[in-house]
Order: C-alpha cells, then sequence, then structure tokens
C-alpha cells in the first residue's frame, strides 16, 4: 500500500511541476506580458527576433530615414505603429496591454519613442 | 594595366608567384567592393532630382531651395503660417514659448514709408551657423541642402537658436501629445522649418508653398538650385533675387524677390 501511494505522490508532483515550465500553454505561477491583439497579419521579421533586435534595427533605420532620407526601409516606426496599434485605443502606449507598452511594462524599459513620436497609426481604422 | 606588369619578370618563383595570384585575386575583391557602392550613388542621384516622384534619399545633386516673392505676398495673409501649423501639428501660438517655423513679418522702409509683408522661416543656409555651434552634431544639412535637427541626440542647449541670424529655430518647452505620424516633436528639443522634409522625400512641395498657390499669390516657389531647368533656377537668373543678411556669406536656400 505504502510503495503505491509514494508513486502517487510521485506522478502528481510530477505533473504539477511540468506545468510551472515556461511555454506551456497551462496558466503559470510566472506573470507573463497581456498583449491585445491587434489589426494582425505577418510581422517584418520573425517574432523572435524582433522581440531581441527591434530596437536595433529601429536605431538603424532611424538614422537612414532622417539624415540620409531614405523612407522605403522594412523596419520604420510608422509601419510597426500601423499594424500593432490597439483596436480599442488606436494606440501602441495608451493602455498597459497595448502591444509596446505590455512588454516594456514586464521588462521594465521606459519607451522614450513616444516622447516624440505619434503612437496612433496614421490611417484611421 | 595592373601593379602586376611593373613588377620584375625574373623572380617569378613558386612562392612569388602564389603571392601574386593572391595579390591579384585581392586586387578583384577590392574592385568589387568599389563598384557596388558607386553603381547605388549613381542610381541615387539619377532618381532624387525630379520633382514628383518618390525619392529612394537625399542626393547632393539636388538642393532644394525657395524663392519668395514678396511683391505677391499679402499684407494680412497668413495661410503659409496656418498650413505649417496644420502640417506639422503646431499650436499655432505666438508667445515666446511657442514653436513658431514660419512668421509673417512686416517691414517698413522709414523715409518713404514703403511697408512690405514677407514669411521668414529657417534659410536652409549652406554654410548653416546652427550646424557650425551645435555641440553633439544634432543640427545637420542634409546632402539636398535641407537643414534639421536631429532629436534623437539634440540635448536642448539652444546654442543653434542663438546662433541662427533669422530666429528660425523654436524650443519645445511642454510635453507633446497627439503630434503627426511624419512629424515627430518632443519636450527638450529645439525644432525648425524641415522644409516639409516628409512631403519632398515623397515628391510633393511643402505645405506653406502649396497653400500660398491655393490662395492665389502664388508667392513661394519650390524647387532645385542645383539644375539650371528648374523653374525656381531660371527665375533667379532672370531676376534679382537677395539673400536676407547677405553679408554674413551663409548662402541660403530661401531667396526674397523684391525686397
Amino acid at each position: 500500500m505504502a510503495p503505491r501511494f509514494g508513486v502517487l505522490v510521485l506522478l502528481l508532483g510530477l505533473l504539477i511541476g511540468g506545468k510551472v515550465y515556461p511555454g506551456d500553454t497551462a496558466p503559470s505561477r510566472v506573470p507573463q506580458p497581456v498583449v491585445e491583439s491587434a489589426r494582425g497579419g505577418q510581422c517584418v521579421g520573425d517574432p523572435a527576433f524582433m522581440r531581441r533586435n527591434h530596437m536595433k534595427l529601429l536605431k538603424h533605420q532611424r538614422d537612414d530615414t532622417l539624415r540620409g532620407g531614405i523612407r522605403t526601409g522594412a523596419y520604420s516606426l510608422k509601419a510597426c505603429i500601423d499594424c500593432h496599434a490597439s483596436k480599442t485605443t488606436n494606440s501602441v502606449v495608451a493602455s498597459d496591454t497595448n502591444f509596446c507598452q505590455s512588454c516594456h511594462n514586464y521588462t521594465a524599459v521606459k519607451i522614450d519613442c513616444f516622447e516624440c513620436h505619434s503612437n496612433k497609426p496614421q490611417v484611421k481604422p | 594595366m595592373t601593379p602586376d606588369a611593373s613588377a620584375p619578370s625574373n623572380d617569378a618563383g613558386d612562392t612569388k608567384s602564389g603571392r601574386r595570384g593572391f595579390m591579384t585575386f585581392a586586387a578583384a575583391g577590392v574592385a568589387g567592393i568599389l563598384i557596388a557602392p558607386g553603381v547605388r550613388l549613381v542610381e541615387i542621384a539619377q532618381a532624387a532630382p525630379v520633382p514628383g516622384k518618390a525619392s529612394p534619399g537625399a542626393s547632393s545633386k539636388v538642393r532644394w531651395g525657395m524663392l519668395i516673392d514678396s511683391t505677391q505676398c499679402a499684407s494680412g495673409c497668413t495661410d503659409c503660417v496656418t498650413a505649417c501649423n496644420t502640417e506639422n501639428g503646431l499650436s499655432g501660438g505666438t508667445k515666446s514659448t511657442d514653436s513658431q517655423w514660419i512668421r509673417k513679418i512686416e517691414i517698413k522702409e522709414l523715409r518713404t514709408g514703403n511697408t512690405q509683408s514677407l514669411p521668414m522661416l529657417c534659410q536652409h543656409c549652406a554654410e548653416p551657423p546652427c550646424v557650425d555651434v551645435c555641440p553633439t552634431g544634432a543640427s545637420f544639412k542634409r546632402a539636398d541642402g535641407i537643414v534639421l535637427v536631429d532629436k534623437h541626440i539634440c540635448i536642448g542647449c539652444r546654442y543653434c537658436m542663438m546662433a541662427c541670424p533669422y530666429k528660425a529655430r523654436s524650443f519645445v518647452h511642454s510635453p507633446q501629445t497627439d503630434q503627426k505620424p511624419d512629424v515627430p516633436r518632443g519636450m527638450g528639443t529645439v525644432e525648425g522649418c524641415t522644409m516639409c522634409v516628409h512631403k519632398v522625400d515623397k515628391g510633393e512641395m511643402p505645405a506653406c508653398v502649396t497653400a500660398c498657390a491655393s490662395a492665389g499669390h502664388e508667392a513661394i516657389l519650390f524647387g532645385d538650385l542645383n539644375n539650371p531647368e528648374s523653374e525656381i533656377s531660371k527665375r533667379i537668373a532672370t531676376y534679382p533675387s537677395r539673400q536676407i543678411r547677405e553679408d554674413l556669406n551663409l548662402d541660403t536656400g530661401v531667396r526674397y524677390l523684391g525686397i
């Protein structure tokens, strides 16, 4: 009886333990950023790559655009906002679930972009 | 003619030929690198100078400029100012803390009493004093002659405002919201007329030029000062135009007729 009970406890422990791994679909003890769905479509890059490198891409292209007058690059902040602006607030930073704001809150990184740049898409939805 | 031709031929051993082979290979590589950017520059130069067509980048073949005919500019008309404010999201206020990228001024000759009205804006100098004094390199001149502020690196010291003889720049004193997507503006940075660079890059005219034309005055002419076939170059060649503060030798991109 006792060994059988031990096996049961072990199995239960494995099941519960398995749930805390990141990437699991079940609710996790680790809080995740809540990103509400936006206009959608295909991003200009792979999401995992964009998550790590969007700041570098934006910084590179801002100099091309401002100083070189090249406005055809794929990684423009305006294009990001056009796709990622929330359907409810029409912005990327207006509420805590908006695209830019949610992740930046989560990672505790201040966004300076929108002190100067518009956070709303150019074309009205 | 290759560098190899001048090399002595009597010492071409195995090692030497090996090295020579490498040198030829390396030279070919360098030539390839040199040709590729050259081709790109030619493409840009050919594509840029056409007004009404989107450009792939600012080109030094072009120098954008304006010719303002003060005899056509109506006293009391502020359509260019309004259009600028609307296009760039400015408040339109005229307090010392409000941004004014273009403003109307009245000049009067005291002896004769003759008055004239003209718009004053960034003169987009070829030798801009604002660029000379900027400690961070934020104030800069684009290849096509448009003088801009890179607000990413502007520290708001306002040296450029002091250096500008035309009082053409403004400092943003308060936090901004609802900026235009094409025209970022933020507190703590200096700004000024951009010659509607976002429109010019798309091949369109600056907002003030369009507004003046639709008001029926057509006092502002925009075009390429480097192209002798452009309307602005022809008019400058035909009629006597003036630069304001010519004595400073700034070679302004904005020129005036009738003053």
